[in-house]
């Protein structure tokens, strides 16, 4: 069997075992589903009541649907390695022949198709239930500028699987801390512009920010108030999956290098 | 000799194999392996038996890429563990005793078939051969079951399917029984002989506390102890290596109902076996070298107040060279169980 197939299966596996799981939950639909896109709701309510541009809603509802996949990518991917540990799984992962990036990626696709099922019931509450507006766009370029947000997203993940793993608690507690600071510095629920060159910068760092902008301006063209213009956006974007998909790499191969020095990390009570 | 030819290499190569921690109070560096020279032949059931803390662990970890040696070298399967990792993984399994694998949601059918992937098996043969196991396993009435409804016995069950899933060429089970019923215990035993002797070549390295696992099951055991190899043969090769003398089992009963102090006894090293809770009583073990007088221990048990219940003499086993290599039973240890890879001053 050829490398690329036993990642494949492997990637599948995992992404499988996901999917099936989490299917199985109905407290889920409630937790994972409903509940995070009443703050949504809050905010498009917010700005209907102060009779805001119908164009500030959208906003609203796209920062809320991207929010949906950061917290997965924060928990479900960031978290997960950590989670393995301690449940004394991830010494089961280091000694399969398949590659670890190809784990991380059956996280990362599992998660993913996961949370767009549970993003519909937003899609659904904002556009047919809320009745919120979009201009004409062309599909084409927001499947693009989305698939190209996820990459970069859960590429992050993938990096943060490691960097949870190495630091242990402190990176969980940190990663509890900065989950209100990221998703005001990524404008989910406001023009990212509004923070000026902040934005700018937080951009840069976390790639939440910049999908939520390039995706308001394919749906709202200059009603999205972008940040920058929608090319550099993109291009950024590609820099920034590209960016952390080689970082995560990186990242695996010292943190087994280190497992297997050290005699830890791989171990619940180490 | 092509590296991986089933033909030509052993199963397992070690040499000189040494790995040390730093110990985290103190400095200083803690040795859990010191030398150990181990080979195991294809086709092969191997113990290592040895108290918690010799380091039959961290040889495991080694052994299956989890863990670099400081000095020494080990060849699985004909490769390095250390350069051909990968070549390595592609043709073990490894099972630890009170693992927990599989995500709890699953149903133990699916998490099996999860791991089966993680090795690159074919849905066409993962299908039967996961039937197969589970049935092996007793799980036959669980396969839909989720993981997290299963019972402690039933999830180790479960593990020991998940380390032949993919059919490996050598397996690694880290006291794979723990937690298990007798008859279940019974039942994987039966597996592992019937598995290596059906599938010609295929090799199991087993570590256990279970003495009578290790007697029933293992073609040669090796007793480890202190990261040291102190003796390596077939079941019937150490018990020569101790036969002579008499090996002698006294059920006692102090008079104060304490735990006498008995470094020794007559010039016997004895220890302690298992309480009789019920009984108020406490099992002494030891063997009279020959030409050794039974009647003077017992004297000298009665000296210090203790009353001798009952008094058996038996053939030597397992447990018997154990002692006599180790000079404690396994019951005795008193460091923590993976200290071998984990030393209380490891990282």
């Amino acid at each position: 069997m050829s490398t690329l197939a036993l990642n494949l299966r492997a990637t599948w596996g995992r992404a499988y075992g996901r999917l099936v799981g989490a299917f199985r939950e109905p407290t889920w639909l409630l937790t994972d589903a409903i509940l995070p896109n009443l703050g949504m709701l809050a905010f498009v309510m917010l700005y209907r009541a102060l009779g805001a541009p119908r164009s500030f809603e959208t906003l609203a509802v796209v920062g809320g649907l991207l929010a949906t996949y950061w917290i997965n990518v924060l928990w479900g991917m960031g978290a997960q390695f950590y989670w393995e540990k301690q449940s004394g799984q991830l010494q089961l992962y280091f000694v399969a022949p398949c590659s670890r990036m190809a784990i991380l990626s059956g996280m990362a696709l599992g998660g993913f198709l996961l949370t767009t099922a549970r993003s519909a019931f937003g899609l659904f509450l904002g556009f047919v239930v809320v009745g919120v507006r979009v201009e004409p766009f062309s599909l084409p370029a927001l499947l693009g500028v989305f698939a190209l947000t996820m990459v970069a997203l859960y590429a992050l993940g993938m990096v943060m699987a490691s960097l949870f793993l190495l630091w242990g608690r402190e990176a969980y507690h940190l990663s509890n801390a900065l989950y209100q600071p990221v998703q005001f510095l990524s404008g989910l629920y406001f023009p990212l512009r509004t923070l000026g060159p902040l934005g700018i910068v937080a951009a840069g760092l976390v790639p939440l920010g910049l999908g939520v902008d390039a995706l308001r301006q394919v749906l709202l063209g200059a009603g999205a108030h972008g940040l920058l213009p929608l090319r550099f956006e993109i291009v950024a974007l590609v820099v920034l999956g590209a960016l952390f998909l080689w970082l995560a790499r990186v990242a695996l191969a010292y943190l087994e290098s280190l497992a297997k020095r050290e005699g830890r990390l791989t171990q619940r009570w180490q | 000799m092509a590296p991986g030819d089933p033909q030509n290499v052993p199963a397992v190569d070690v040499r000189g194999l040494t790995r040390t921690f730093r110990a985290a109070r103190g400095g200083g560096e803690v040795c859990a392996l010191g030398g150990v020279d181990v080979r195991i032949e294809r086709g092969e059931v191997f113990g290592l038996l040895g108290p918690n803390g010799a380091g039959k662990t961290t040889l495991i970890k080694i052994l299956t890429t989890l863990l670099y040696p400081t000095a020494g070298q080990a060849r699985v399967a004909g490769f390095d563990v250390i350069r051909d990792a990968h070549e390595v993984r592609k043709r073990i399994g490894l099972v630890s005793g009170g693992e927990s694998s599989g995500y709890g949601i699953l149903t133990v059918r699916e998490c099996l078939w999860m791991f089966s992937q993680f090795y690159g098996v074919p849905g066409k043969v993962a299908g039967p051969r996961i039937d197969a196991l589970i049935e092996t396993a007793g799980l036959a009435d669980q396969a839909r079951t989720r993981i997290n409804r299963l019972s402690t016995g039933q999830r180790q069950r479960m593990n020991f399917a998940r380390g032949f899933v993919s059919d490996p060429d050598v397996v690694f089970l880290d006291e794979p029984t723990l937690g298990m019923d007798v008859n279940a215990a019974r039942a994987m035993r039966e597996y592992v002989a019937r598995w290596v002797r059906e599938q010609p070549g295929r090799t199991v390295l087993l570590t256990t506390h279970y003495m009578r696992e290790a007697e029933e099951l293992c073609d040669r055991i090796a007793i480890i102890d202190h990261g040291r190899v102190l003796a390596c043969d077939s079941f019937a090769g150490l018990r020569r290596r101790v036969e002579g003398g008499q090996h002698v089992e006294l059920e006692l009963r102090a008079a104060d109902g304490g735990t006498p102090a008995l470094p020794s006894l007559a010039g016997v090293q004895a220890v302690w076996g298992a309480p009789h809770p019920e009984r108020g009583t406490r099992a002494l073990k030891f063997r009279l070298p020959p030409g050794g007088a039974l009647a003077d221990v017992l004297r000298e048990l009665e000296a210090r107040g203790v009353r001798i219940e009952a008094i058996a003499t038996r053939e030597t086993s397992l447990e018997d060279v154990f002692v006599a290599l180790v000079g404690r039973g396994l019951e005795e240890s008193d460091e923590h169980e993976d200290d071998g890879a984990a030393p209380s001053g490891a990282p």
